[in-house]
């Protein structure tokens, strides 16, 4: 294979990491203040027939965005009104978003399915697309992509490094102790938990403005990503360049799949899809695996050095989920 | 008692009120697709009860969404989320298979090689779900997470099969391995149904069993007390790792039951949907029954009727299917919300 069209491939590995980047790091978002919105399947399912359907109708591509931004700010607002104001399982209510929203996409994206709509354009960036190799893996890309690039960095920025941060995580850690310092918990997890669901929202129209771009119903190639998004979050440990590392390693896994396809033929190109996927388990394990209590107890009783080293190792792998995760919080 | 009895009242005040809060935004969404809905019900209600092969074919699809019912409220009563379930339906399909193929050939009576390949299902669909349990259990993996994960593995795992080692001779496709020869079909009512008596007995006596293990047995005190408390059960000594196990391999057990009666009744091969999404669907059914066995067999007919009513839909309105799935799932969520503003009103007041 030339280099040219490596290059090319990777730069669409970039772009077919956009969208799981935006669902991901909403997600993150929601989860570090404390709700998980398991709705993310269906979140992406009709955010991308509704962004398409809207894009289509007023021949604006900016609007199919904002309509994917509002729907996944709604199934957000669902999510936190039924688990904070209500106290019902968010779970319980995730799951059945992921999949009402799912079919409804499926059923009022009937009319409009294999139309023809408009489509992001790719927006090449001067001088820098000149860049030898660089340029053609970054700089040629469309506005989503770009966008994907910098949400990474900000996300970060603003979870780790500033004061409505700490609050963010502090609501998710330990909610009574942000309390006390004067933070209104269930206030902001509602919030959070719609901007989430928003930033999140925009990964339907990517798919279906961009990188699949169209409705094509139940062969639209998109259910099962948002079940993906949810694991790739807890690989990402909750921290946004992990993640991002996980949404690269997902695209690129499930390119490769396609690539090595021809290498491979006794291989049915169904399963290569799907390989990415029993390596998100296993790695969703390792991740894991140093939190358990036997995990310890059986290091312990290793000699000193190999001791030190698969402490090491497993630390590097380990991530420990907000502890709030999943908890109403209750004033006392 | 007096508050008792008037919170029960409210509850089926509620109740009430989300089937008919369900059915109007239904009919809303009907009205923004431009669609008629009192013909779109009644195509349903024609396409579910119209004639004798519909009504068997809401038994048919009845049969396995009852069974991974049942499974499921024992993991649900233990306090776990087996979400993982449509991945042991597979799975059990996937060990029917096998067995089948085993000993389709070896000469032995037809009936003991079919309860041969209901075993395995059984056997199979038990291992999928006990490595969900052992992955929460040692691994310290949500099961809600390892069960997605392993579902995508199964899937991934029947469509290698089915296009792999087990394709049909000359041509592999998405229409499944080659059918089983008529002698190891489980036997139906008629020629032309797929309606197998002895599976609605199994259905049935699945939830049965469910429902006295839970109502009468100190087994079933225990699994009540893990999913209440699971620490304080723990402290007053139920092994609880070791009850959620079996709370696993139980479901495990019904799940493989559906995907392997799935295969030697429904399609008589293995195909790449076999669960055809009975696991997430069951899943709804059991949120919707409170986790109650109870009432379990009711609601998994009107589910299942609703499924095959809707079959119709795009040949005779150009709607598509999935208004089923609309309702069912509008339905369960107004039951969550009417769940929460029933909590409210009752622990509302003074203090």
């Amino acid at each position: 294979m030339s280099l040219d069209l490596l290059l090319v491939g990777l730069a669409g590995v970039l772009t077919a990491a956009a969208p799981v980047l935006f669902g991901v790091i909403g997600e993150t978002i929601s989860e570090r203040a404390g709700v998980i919105n398991l709705s993310m399947n269906g979140t992406i399912l009709l955010t991308a027939m509704g962004g398409f359907a809207i894009a289509l109708s007023t021949g604006n591509v900016v609007l199919g965005f904002l309509g994917g931004m509002i729907i996944g700010g709604l199934i957000a607002l669902l999510v936190a009104f039924a688990s904070i104001t209500l106290r019902q399982s968010q779970v319980a209510v995730g799951f059945v978003l992921a999949l009402l929203c799912r079919d409804l996409s499926y059923f009022l994206g009937n009319p409009i399915m294999g139309s023809t709509g408009p489509r992001l354009s790719i927006l090449p960036i001067p001088f820098l697309r000149d860049v030898p190799m660089l340029g053609a893996l970054l700089f040629r890309q469309d506005i989503m992509t770009y966008l994907s690039f910098i949400l990474i960095g900000l996300a970060w920025v603003f979870i780790f490094r500033t004061r409505p941060g700490l609050m963010l995580r502090g609501i998710g850690e330990k909610p009574s102790a942000a309390y006390v310092r004067g933070a209104n918990v269930n206030r902001l997890r509602y919030i959070y938990t719609v901007v989430g669901g928003a930033i999140a929202g925009l990964a339907g129209p990517i798919y279906s403005l961009s990188v699949k771009a169209g409705w094509k119903g139940t062969i639209s190639g998109l259910d099962g990503i948002g079940w993906i998004v949810l694991a790739i979050t807890i690989f990402g440990g909750w921290n946004p360049f992990r993640a991002a590392f996980g949404a690269y390693l997902f695209s690129l896994l499930q390119w490769l799949g396609l690539v090595l396809q021809p290498a491979l033929p006794g291989v049915p190109s169904q399963v290569l899809q799907v390989a990415p996927f029993p390596l998100m388990i296993l790695t969703l394990l390792l991740v894991n695996i140093g939190n358990a209590e036997w995990v310890e107890r059986t290091l312990a009783r290793l000699p000193a050095p190999a001791r030190r080293a698969v402490a090491k190792i497993l630390r590097a792998m380990n991530a420990t989920p907000p502890s709030a995760m999943g908890t109403p919080f209750e004033k006392e | 008692m007096r508050s008792q009895r008037g919170s029960q009242s409210l509850n089926a005040l509620l109740q009430g009120a989300a089937v008919v809060v369900a059915l109007c935004l239904t009919t809303i969404v009907l009205l923004i697709s431009k669609a008629p809905p009192i013909s779109a019900y009644a195509n349903i209600v024609i396409g579910a009860v119209g004639t004798w092969d519909e009504i068997s074919n809401v038994l048919v699809s009845w049969v396995p969404l009852l069974l991974v019912t049942a499974g499921l409220i024992l993991t649900f009563t233990v306090g776990l989320w087996n979400i993982g379930i449509e991945g042991q339906i597979i799975l059990g399909a996937i060990f029917a298979t096998w067995a089948l193929r085993l000993l389709q050939s070896s000469g032995l009576p037809p009936g003991i090689i079919i309860t041969a390949g209901i075993l395995a299902g059984m056997v199979g669909g038990a291992l999928w779900a006990m490595l969900a349990g052992a992955l929460k259990a040692f691994g310290g993996v949500n099961e809600i997470f390892g069960g997605l994960g392993l579902n995508f593995v199964a899937t991934a795992l029947n469509l290698w099969l089915i296009f792999g080692p087990w394709k049909r001779p000359g041509v592999a496709s998405m229409s499944g391995t080659e059918p089983f020869p008529h002698e190891l079909w489980l036997p139906t009512l008629t020629a032309q149904s797929r309606l197998s008596p002895s599976a609605v007995v199994i259905a049935v006596i699945g939830i049965l069993v469910v429902y006295f293990l839970i109502r009468g047995t100190y087994f079933g005190l225990r699994l009540k007390a893990v999913g209440k408390n699971a620490s304080a059960a723990y402290l007053l000594g139920v092994p609880t790792w070791q009850y959620m196990m079996v709370a696993f391999a139980l479901c495990g057990i019904f799940a493989g039951l559906a995907g392997a009666i799935q295969v030697t009744s429904v399609y008589n091969r293995l195909i790449p949907a076999i669960s055809s999404g009975y696991g997430y669907m069951g899943l709804m059914v059991a949120m919707l029954v409170n986790y109650q066995a109870a009432l379990a067999a009711p609601v998994a007919l009107f589910f299942a009727a609703l499924n095959v009513g809707s079959i119709q839909l795009p040949i005779v309105l150009r709607l598509d299917s999935s208004l089923a799935g609309v309702l069912q799932g509008t339905l369960v969520l107004l039951v969550i919300i009417g769940q929460g503003v029933r909590q409210r009103l009752t622990k509302g007041g003074p203090g």
